[in-house]
């Protein structure tokens, strides 16, 4: 199976077999287009982004070798000075009071052609929000804000982590240049402001909210539950990574991709 | 495309005559939920099983035949089927998820499989989503008001409720109520009110009492998954079909129906647009169908 065929099929998306490419073409595209550089910045955050993107065992051999070529990144690259790349993904928060990442985020800015907020900590904050300094190994390190506050982002993936799939889907749609996928990513880049509280204040508030219970379903820390139809927030349990207002169907609609999705 | 894209529409019931009896109209929910069970093309299903609380629903996940018909029947109030979705896969361990869904579920569901972002490993296990059409939903307190306040009913004595033909119909066990579908529109939540889709049109099968005879129910096939499940359904004489052409009121109606939903919808997008306020769907004229859900 082409490689394609494979992502396609792991992510569930061979319901529309007029749409796949065939093996040449598959080849064409391959030989054609110059595999995209990536690179890996790891700021503030606990790992799990980058856990969460080896999950996709079935394909992250092929896609780590054979469609992209990581340029850079801690662990993965043996190399000190950070070169041109054409996507950088970033997970974690900045640290305001660590001049190191500080640094490494506006170089991030200027050696990269899409800088993606990869993660919640990265895009939102996510729970580095409720950092207020105090410990060890670093006391003063008191503020961790979203990397948007600081340089311009252009596409967010927020999700603590995200799941494995949005992120193969992500890749292969950065690597087709598929720009209808992406958009509500490059839209999500403002979203820095998350908190579960946004079901109340836009959706509910708001006239929207039809009690589906989606935005229950993917709190990532059960934050929420269902009351008399409504989404229930304990704020206790909430890192505000915005997972719940993205999912959610009264946020933002994308009809054209999911008709294509189903074949519709 | 007022009905949403489709492979075949049918009248069709149910052929079990316990499912005939329990269920809203043709029972095909319940009918096709069973046989997909019983041939292990799905692990279970999540529906709106009952409550300590009469008429109003929790979502549940039902494992054998008899969860899913005593999840059977409409019930006018809001269960947040989507929620349970996660549960039936990481606690009860379910690889293939079957689940029904009102067209607003539906949209949260599909949203969630087309963009996963926090949701890991889900989308994958919805192997057949039922759709039921829908024109509005209400709070629970509504549903308790205009039962026992406009037509003088206890709850617990309500056997069945339904819609059709411009009234609610509220059955007990010696009498049959009506209320004018006119003095319960108001009760409805108002996200319903920007609501475009009435037939599910995202549903691997959808369906719903509008268009065929009692007992009957119109079905719309969409998917090759819906396809799949519904004609196996049929052949192993599960399920007994009709043409449309061959039932009154038939496709008009639903026509008509969804027309004026979308239309209705439409307006109110519109209006608050021009108020400020937020709507995930385009306006009327920023799209080449007006009608369409976006
Ligand atoms: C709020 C609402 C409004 C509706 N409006 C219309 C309408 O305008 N026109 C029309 O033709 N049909 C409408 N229906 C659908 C119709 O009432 C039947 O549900 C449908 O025809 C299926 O009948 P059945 O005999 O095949 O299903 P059954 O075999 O009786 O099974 C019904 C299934 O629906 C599930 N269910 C019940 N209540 C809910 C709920 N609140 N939310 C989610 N799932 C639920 C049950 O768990 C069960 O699995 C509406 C349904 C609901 C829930
Ligand atoms: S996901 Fe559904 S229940 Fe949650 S806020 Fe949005 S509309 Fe309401
Ligand atoms: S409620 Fe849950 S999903 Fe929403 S922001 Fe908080 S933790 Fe994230
Ligand atoms: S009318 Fe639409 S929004 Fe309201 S309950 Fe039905 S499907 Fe959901």
């Amino acid at each position: 199976m082409s490689i394609l065929a494979r992502i396609k099929s792991f992510l569930g998306m061979e319901a529309k077999p007029d749409k796949e490419a065939s093996q040449e073409e598959v080849e064409k595209v391959a030989e054609e287009k110059a595999k995209p550089r990536i690179g890996y910045i790891h700021l503030s955050g606990c790992t799990g982004d980058g856990m969460s993107l080896t999950e996709n065992y079935d394909i992250l051999a092929p896609l780590l070798t054979d469609m992209v070529d990581i340029v850079y990144g801690q662990t993965l690259v043996d190399l000190w000075e950070m070169p041109e790349m054409d996507i950088a993904l970033v997970e974690g928060s900045c640290c305001l009071q660590d001049e190191h990442s500080l640094h490494e985020l506006k170089e991030v800015r200027e050696k990269a052609g899409l800088v993606v907020a990869f993660g919640s900590c990265a895009a939102t904050g996510c729970f580095t929000r409720y950092s207020r300094g105090g410990q060890q190994a670093q006391p003063s390190h008191e503020s961790f804000v979203p990397i948007a506050d600081l340089v311009k982002v252009d596409l967010a993936i927020p999700g603590c982590p995200p799941s494995p799939e949005i992120i193969a889907k992500t890749v292969v749609a950065a690597i087709n240049g598929d720009m209808d996928y992406l958009q509500p990513m490059m839209d999500l880049a403002g979203y820095t402001e998350a908190c579960g509280c946004d079901l109340q204040t836009k959706v509910v508030n708001q006239a929207l909210c039809i009690g589906c219970g989606t935005c229950a379903m993917a709190c990532q820390t059960r934050a929420l539950s269902m009351t008399n139809g409504r989404p229930e927030l304990n704020s206790d349990r909430c890192i505000k990574c915005g997972v719940c207002y993205v999912q959610c169907p009264r946020s933002w609609w994308p009809a054209e991709r999911i008709n294509q999705d189903l074949g519709l | 495309m007022v009905l949403g894209t489709y492979k075949e529409v049918v009248a069709a019931r149910s052929t079990d005559k316990q499912i005939q009896k329990i269920a809203q109209d043709g029972g095909i929910v319940s009918g096709l939920f069973c046989y997909a069970l019983d041939e292990g093309l799905i692990d279970g299903a999540v529906v709106a099983g009952p409550s300590d609380v009469m008429w109003k629903p929790e979502p549940m996940v039902a494992m054998t035949s008899d969860e899913i018909l005593a999840a059977a029947g409409t019930k006018y109030t809001f269960s947040p089927n989507v929620w349970m979705l996660k549960k039936a896969v990481r606690q009860y361990g379910l690889e293939k998820v079957g689940t029904v869904a009102i067209p607003c579920q539906s949209m949260g569901i599909r949203k969630m499989q087309s963009y996963p972002f926090g949701v890991r490993f889900v989308a994958d296990k919805i192997a057949l989503m039922l759709g039921i059409f829908c024109m509005e939903n209400f709070p629970y307190e509504s549903l308790r008001t205009f039962i026992s306040e406009k037509a003088g009913v206890d709850f617990d004595l309500v056997e069945k409720l339904d819609i059709g033909k411009g009234k609610f119909w509220i059955k007990t066990a010696d009498q049959m109520l009506t209320i004018p579908l006119k003095e319960t529109h108001g009760y409805e939540q108002n996200g319903c009110k920007v609501c475009l889709d009435y037939v599910c049109e995202l549903a691997d099968v959808s369906t719903g009492s509008v268009g065929t005879p009692d007992g009957w129910s119109t079905v719309f096939v969409r998917t090759d998954a819906g396809e799949t499940v519904f004609k196996q359904a049929v052949e192993a004489g599960v399920i007994e079909t009709k043409s449309m052409d061959d039932v009154k009121p038939g496709l008009g109606l639903l026509e008509k129906l969804a027309t004026d939903k979308k239309t209705k919808a439409m307006k109110v997008i519109d209006e608050r647009k021009a108020m400020g306020l937020p709507v995930p769907f385009k306006g009327s004229g920023e799209k080449e169908d007006p009608l369409a859900n976006v």
